[in-house]
């Protein structure tokens, strides 16, 4: 039944894109790096009031929320969209529009995402669509890095009504679907050599060398192949100039297994490794954990994901099935079965040249819409 | 006039005309219809945003403009494609009113939308603006739907990012506080409570914009803001501030040019007023300089401001508008 809808939604949302796309240009040019959310919170919980949504408010974490009634209203299912994003507001966040694909930085991750929330209302009630259970929209701040899911765990704290369901929107990519999450640890190594350091020492390489040692031990770590575990490297900060011996040094890394237990392990031989290079070289090296996700989920078999697999087949997309970090971590953690879609296709994600295509929203809606229908009759609970 | 009460009372921030709802409720009540121009020559890195954004919010959300079109100056570039994949109505500027031929300049595009577009109200807006949004259109509309006895409403950008004092300069750009606000200041005291009267946002009653004369270059917003003072006086301004705007820029050469054009329209309006009187011919050739291999050469820009008649003198105009032909002039 669901299914059979779908050719219609597709039809009908077609018309819903370039206001789909006029929310993403102008949400994406508002900039939001984490904890600076409330600008864009603003803009969105004006859509929700013009919409006349119930309770349409921004919270003392700059979550923005609001709430379309359901017919019945006995049942809250959560959509949330992240609003932080990776460029700091130095960054020109202007948008260009071509015919085909929209590009600017942050477009896909995820203004296209909070865009889509910030007119669901509108485009829910131009179709006519109409839910029983209440549909409770989420702007969530402090999602990224060190913000680690900050603003949506405050509103899974403390929001008074259990949720049913919750469907997390990213704006890339179309076919995506994350319903589990795995074991991660985030972390971030310091490395600061004190001003009084006697630099006439032998072997004073600085800490450029020095935290390169660092990756190196961390590398010959050994790590299992059951249960999968990986860590990347993800990012570093070191030196001024040519010449000068650099005295601080930053990494940040991120540990990743399916197993909780060898996540904690690894979090111990690293923190035992910064401890012996500050033996070693006199400057102090810290270990600091940034965040942390159990693994967890619902299981492949769930009808949440089995309805979603069935209507990316329907709509000629193939499932991409990923563990995530994000979102749906949190809520996974809180025992609320959820799931993660894309909107739409793009590149570059995470640069200033970031790309979303424009074409695939409308398949991007229809799998929303027929999403939260499925939800709606509910498909999230389990028989 | 006292010109610190007309700006009290002329001046607007878009944020009051921001209730959309109430905005179009007032428009409907009033019946008026409003078109919205987008004059354009190679602009195909921010033309489609334009579009997006005005039809999205203005025609679909809240049907505040009835008709969006790109008149165009035969763009080299993707202009004309990227605006009509967003559905823009895209007019090539030649091809309206053809037995009138063509002039090249932006001011010829404006004059042709007066005849090519339906509204009742015209909003002009620039297509090079990088940080579009619908407050550019309904900061402009909503004094003409609020206020009757409005005709004429034009943009200013203020609100910089930082300012340390509490008295900071406002104005508009280098050619403005150069060379317009000091002619004004000389000759029209009253037109300088328009902060920036150069800015190429502006809405106004078609009643008004079929009686005034276009340059067809650099000189149409200067000979606008004169021709309907001459004949309304400052009561059919208003002015709205749209907060940053953000653009390219242009190099002072460019600026000379355009002071050039601007200066030659003043002139002449000087000598049509009567405000003075000369039997001097104003010349049309801007000469700039420039060092080749350590020799200086003059460079010259023949730079005419045509002027294109009031569009109610035209015609076809009067045959589409079902006014009756004009009699011969004997």
């Amino acid at each position: 039944m669901i299914l059979e809808e779908l050719d219609d939604y597709l039809v009908q949302l077609e018309d819903f894109r370039e206001t789909v796309l006029s929310t993403m240009v102008m949400v994406n040019e508002i900039p939001a790096p984490t904890f600076k959310e409330r600008n864009r919170a603003e803009f969105l919980v004006d859509r929700f009031s013009e919409l006349e949504m119930l309770n349409a408010s921004i919270d003392e974490k700059d979550n923005v929320l609001g709430i379309i009634p359901g017919k019945v209203g006995d049942r809250d299912i959560l959509i949330v969209a992240h609003l932080d994003s990776l460029f700091n507001e130095t960054v020109d966040h202007t948008v260009t529009l071509e015919p085909s694909m929209a590009i600017g930085p942050g477009v896909g991750d995820n203004s296209l995402g909070a865009a889509v929330l910030g007119t669901l209302p509108f485009i829910m009630e131009r179709i006519g669509l109409e839910l029983d259970a209440n549909l409770v929209l989420l702007g969530s701040s402090r999602s990224l890095g060190r913000g680690d899911l900050e603003g949506l765990r405050f509103v899974l704290d403390n929001y008074k009504r259990p949720f049913t369901a919750a469907v997390c929107l990213e704006g890339i990519r179309l076919g995506r679907l994350s319903f589990s999450s795995i074991g991660m640890l985030r972390g971030e190594l310091t490395y600061r050599i004190p001003e009084e350091y006697d630099w006439t020492k032998f072997n004073s390489v600085g800490a450029i060398v020095d935290m390169n040692d660092m990756i190196n031990r961390i590398l010959e770590i050994p790590l299992p192949r059951k249960p999968k575990t990986t860590i990347v490297m993800g990012q570093m900060e070191a030196g001024t100039s040519y010449n000068t011996l650099p005295t601080k040094a930053k990494l940040r890394f991120e540990i990743r297994s399916e197993s909780e237990e060898i996540v904690s392990e690894l979090a111990t031989r690293i923190n035992f490794l910064a401890e012996e290079m500050t033996s070693k070289t006199g400057a102090k090296v810290e270990f600091k954990e940034i965040a942390r996700r159990r693994p967890g989920g619902t299981d492949f078999s769930h009808p949440l994901n089995t309805i979603s697999r069935e209507i990316l087949k329907r709509l000629d997309i193939k499932p991409r099935i990923t563990p995530s970090s994000s979102e749906v971590a949190a809520l996974i953690e809180k025992g609320i079965p959820a799931i993660t879609i894309g909107l739409t296709n793009g590149e570059n994600a995470g640069e200033p040249e970031e790309s979303v295509l424009i074409k695939p929203i409308s398949k991007g809606l229809a799998q929303l819409m027929a999403l939260l229908k499925a939800i709606d009759m509910g498909c999230a609970n389990e028989s | 006039m006292n010109l610190n009460k007309w700006i009290e009372d002329n001046t607007y921030h878009h944020s009051a005309f921001a209730d959309l709802k109430e905005l179009v409720e007032q428009k409907e009540k009033s019946g008026l219809t409003i078109s919205l121009c987008i004059p354009t020559l190679n602009e195909e890195r921010t033309i489609g945003k334009e579009v997006v954004i005005f039809k999205s919010e203005l025609m679909n959300r809240y049907p505040l403009v009835d008709e969006i079109a790109i008149i165009d100056s035969g763009s080299k570039d993707r202009t004309l494609e990227v605006a009509s994949s967003f559905g823009a109505d895209t007019y090539l500027s030649e091809e309206i009113l053809p037995e009138e031929g063509s002039k090249r300049g932006k001011g010829e595009n404006l004059w042709k939308a007066i005849y090519q577009l339906k509204g009742d109200i015209i909003v002009y807006i620039d297509a090079d603006i990088k940080n579009i949004h619908p407050r550019f259109v309904y900061g402009l509309i909503g004094p003409l739907i609020k206020r009757p006895e409005v005709s004429y409403v034009k943009a200013f950008y203020d609100r910089p990012l930082a300012f340390s004092d509490s008295i900071r300069p406002s104005g508009g750009g280098r050619v403005t506080e150069i060379l317009t606000r000091p002619l004004f200041s000389l000759f029209f005291p009253e037109l300088t409570a328009i902060i920036q009267p150069l800015s190429g946002e502006y809405a106004v009653r078609r009643n008004v914009l079929e009686k005034i004369s276009f340059p067809v270059g650099y000189g149409v917003e200067t000979s606008h803001l004169l021709d309907v003072y001459q004949t309304h006086g400052m009561k059919a301004f208003a002015q709205t501030d749209l907060d940053q705007r953000v653009h390219r820029n242009q190099e002072t050469r460019a600026l000379g040019k355009m002071s050039f054009g601007i200066l030659q329209t003043f002139l002449n309006r000087l000598y049509s007023y009567g405000t003075i009187q000369s039997d001097y011919e104003i010349q049309t050739v801007l000469r700039q300089f420039q060092v080749q291999n350590e020799k200086y050469e003059t460079v010259e820009y023949n730079i005419p401001e045509y002027e294109r008649p009031p569009m109610i003198t035209i015609p076809a105009y009067r045959k589409l508008r079902g006014l009756p032909p004009l009699k011969d002039k004997k």
